[in-house]
């Protein structure tokens, strides 16, 4: 028996374990140890997966009994694998940090009676996008991780936090019918909602209908991965939420809408046809973003216009449909979910030490807690693109794509890259000047906690641990950076290749289509990096 | 594939209504707007189904062609338990945005205005020594740069 075809459990089993710490509600312990132990043996699962993918290919599961195009697939290929492993590392590292923080706070922040079973859901909500084959099946797996982001958002009911779940709400439900607009357009034009159907019947319709379609699903996914225009909600209700709900969001949310338009861009409609609306969507993305990060006081709103700003690179590696570059977009949305989703832990530690995320109340926190300095440091570096981190390598394939394409707009879009990575270092500079290495004395409204150098027992090791672990992990994804590269730029050549998804879902002797438009097959540059 | 044209004039006023109510500021009416949206959606998708035929119960007597799609029903279903599920959801936080500040508006985000209010010269960055304007005490910082000695 293929190991492939386990697939399913990485739903199941996040589903099992929020049915079971619900009903466990009343032992705190033992819903920690389900909801630890579940996603663990998770992780595992996916790890095997990501093995079995790579030594024998894409596998598909039909779900049900009913063949595809009839009935439910889900499909196991490189990148899907590798965005499955990485986000259960990450939930997993924000599990346990999450229940750190409420060991030791008592639960106030977070019930956690309510926090484990939505947690998991979150977790179910998020493998079933990222595996599944069909296109309903991806929209009910958006909804069961954005209706768990919801309760999560507004965790406790506090004022501030349902003034931002309401923005929240009522943007992602908007954005969810969206999606499901296309997708009964989609339906009504091609009478299959199975992605590798889609993939052969949506090449033969009319290309005034088929720009219409996939023009509705990247509105759809640009809201979910806050995408420059379409960006506005996130600064706004992210940084209202408990520290580690904002990480595990920031890290998988809007990498899920990213998936689902590489899912787009490569699988459904190929070719060229939105490149060059996409690249400039993606400077806008990055610049927009990264000047309002640095216009920001408060470390939490800041790092939120970070995540918004670097979306820009991976649709930027997105947009130019070639090898080289979705290799490269691949890697970069590996080394984001794991930096950025650090970087929001750590600013929860700052919190925590400091009594403040705002940096006019913080200062000296470098020579209080010189492990927390070098847990915000690491990460703060990776995610400027500093050499030798992965931040570094994703964006030096980018541009080296980037030029390889030699377009005016690519190399404006490189010059774009460029100045992002040295806005970006000059906002995590502001940060670590403010909050670590001036005077306490010298900070505008110095939050009382900073002069009391005894309170040192205010980070618990159940918080730093998994935090660290994490750190840990973004610096093994520059150590094993030639692997991870050789990785993504399989995944790339598959993806724009088509003929092993498909394959693997509709049989071997399934027709894929030629390209719509010109021929933009670029050769890949150098592979690796 | 035919379209009823009732349906489709109905699900356009849906359509124009949910739109004109989510623009509204009110929360009431945005979660009402929402209600509507996701209903004309929901006959979008039984139009995508073609013409009504046949309950989809196989008996081999019938011809194929008679028998309505059932996969746009199957889809309408899944989408009226989700926006069930997110409309009670939306009820409860309207709730609670009236029990904690007895209004229904949606508020503004009172960090964003404040940072959009910040003038570009900032004191931490831009000048030598600030004049300190905090209510709390003067800092030894500043007093040494005050008397002319050094920083």
């Amino acid at each position: 028996m293929n190991i492939a075809s386990l697939a399913p459990l990485a739903v199941v089993l996040p589903i099992l374990g929020a049915a079971l710490t619900f009903a466990l509600n009343r032992n705190p312990l033992a819903q920690r140890v389900v909801s630890i132990g579940l996603l663990s043996l998770t992780l595992l699962l996916e790890c095997l997966l990501l093995a079995s993918v790579w030594t024998t290919g894409t596998a598909s599961v039909t779900l049900g009994g009913w063949q595809p195009p009839f009935g439910v697939v889900m499909v196991v290929d490189q990148f899907s694998s590798l965005m499955l492993v990485v986000s259960s590392v990450i939930s997993l590292a924000v599990l346990i940090y999450a229940t750190g923080q409420g060991m030791a706070d008592g639960d106030r922040e977070a019930p956690v009676s309510i926090f484990h079973p939505t947690y998991l859901i979150l977790v179910a909500g998020v493998s079933n996008a990222f595996l599944t084959g069909d296109l309903f099946n991806l929209y009910v797996g958006f909804e069961i991780l954005l209706t768990a982001s919801y309760v999560l958002m507004t965790l406790g009911g506090t004022g501030p936090r349902i003034r931002a779940g309401v923005t929240y709400v009522v943007v992602s439900v908007v954005s969810s019918v969206l999606f499901l607009i296309a997708i009964a357009m989609i339906y009504g034009a091609t009478g299959t909602i199975t992605m590798a159907d889609l993939a052969i019947k949506l090449a033969e319709l009319d290309p005034g209908t088929r720009n219409l379609l996939h023009v509705m699903l990247l509105v759809a996914f640009g809201i979910k991965a806050a995408v420059f225009p379409l960006s506005f909600w996130l600064p706004d209700s992210y940084p209202t939420a408990p520290a580690p709900v904002t990480a595990v969001f920031a890290g998988l949310l809007t990498k899920v809408g990213v998936y689902a338009m590489v899912r787009t861009e490569t699988l459904l409609f190929p070719g060229d046809t939105l490149n060059t609306p996409l690249m400039v969507v993606a400077l806008l993305t990055m610049l927009v973003g990264i000047l309002g990060a640095i216009a920001q006081s408060d470390i939490k709103r800041l790092l939120s216009f970070t995540l918004v700003s670097h979306i820009g690179y991976m649709v930027f590696g997105l947009a130019m449909s070639s090898v080289a570059g979705l290799a490269a977009a691949v890697f970069y949305v590996a080394h984001h979910i794991t930096v950025q989703t650090s970087l929001f832990l750590v600013t929860g530690l700052i919190e925590r030490r400091g009594g403040s995320s705002s940096m006019d109340r913080l200062g000296g926190l470098a020579k209080l807690s010189p492990l927390l300095a070098l847990l915000f440091f690491i990460p703060a570096m990776n995610l400027a693109g500093i050499p030798p981190f992965s931040g570094f390598l994703g964006k030096l394939g980018l541009l080296q794509a980037g030029i390889a394409l030699g377009t005016p707009l690519s190399m404006t879009l490189v010059v774009g890259g460029v100045v992002t990575s040295l806005l970006t270092l000059l906002a995590i500079a502001r940060v670590w000047n403010r909050a670590f290495w001036r005077k306490p004395e010298d900070a505008e409204y110095p939050a009382p906690v900073l002069k009391d150098s005894a309170a040192v027992g205010l980070l618990p090791r159940t918080m730093v641990g998994p935090t660290a672990a994490l750190v840990v992990f973004g610096v093994a994804l520059t150590v094993f950076a030639g692997p991870l590269f050789q990785l993504a730029g399989n995944s790339a050549t598959q993806m724009l290749d088509r003929t092993a998804y498909i394959h693997s879902v509709l049989g071997g002797n399934a027709k894929v289509p030629d390209i719509a438009g010109p021929d933009t097959s670029i050769p890949p540059q150098g592979g690796g990096k | 594939m035919s379209v009823n044209l009732t349906l489709l004039i109905v699900m356009g006023v849906l359509y124009a209504c949910g739109i004109y109510l989510i623009l509204e500021r009110s929360l009431t009416r945005v979660l009402l707007g929402l209600m509507l949206l996701a209903n004309a959606t929901n006959l979008l998708i039984l139009a995508t189904g073609g013409y009504a035929g046949l309950a989809p119960l196989f008996s081999k007597s019938t011809d194929p062609r008679d028998y309505n799609d059932p996969l746009p029903q199957a889809l309408i279903l899944t989408s009226i338990v989700i926006s069930f599920a997110v409309t009670a959801f939306m009820l409860g936080i309207i709730y609670r945005t009236w029990a904690l500040a007895r209004q229904d508006d949606i508020q503004d985000d009172a960090e964003d205005r404040r940072v959009a209010k910040t003038p570009s010269f900032d004191a931490e960055d831009d000048s030598v020594v600030p004049e300190e304007t905090s209510e709390f005490p003067v800092t030894a910082v500043t007093e040494a740069a005050k008397e002319g000695g050094p920083l």
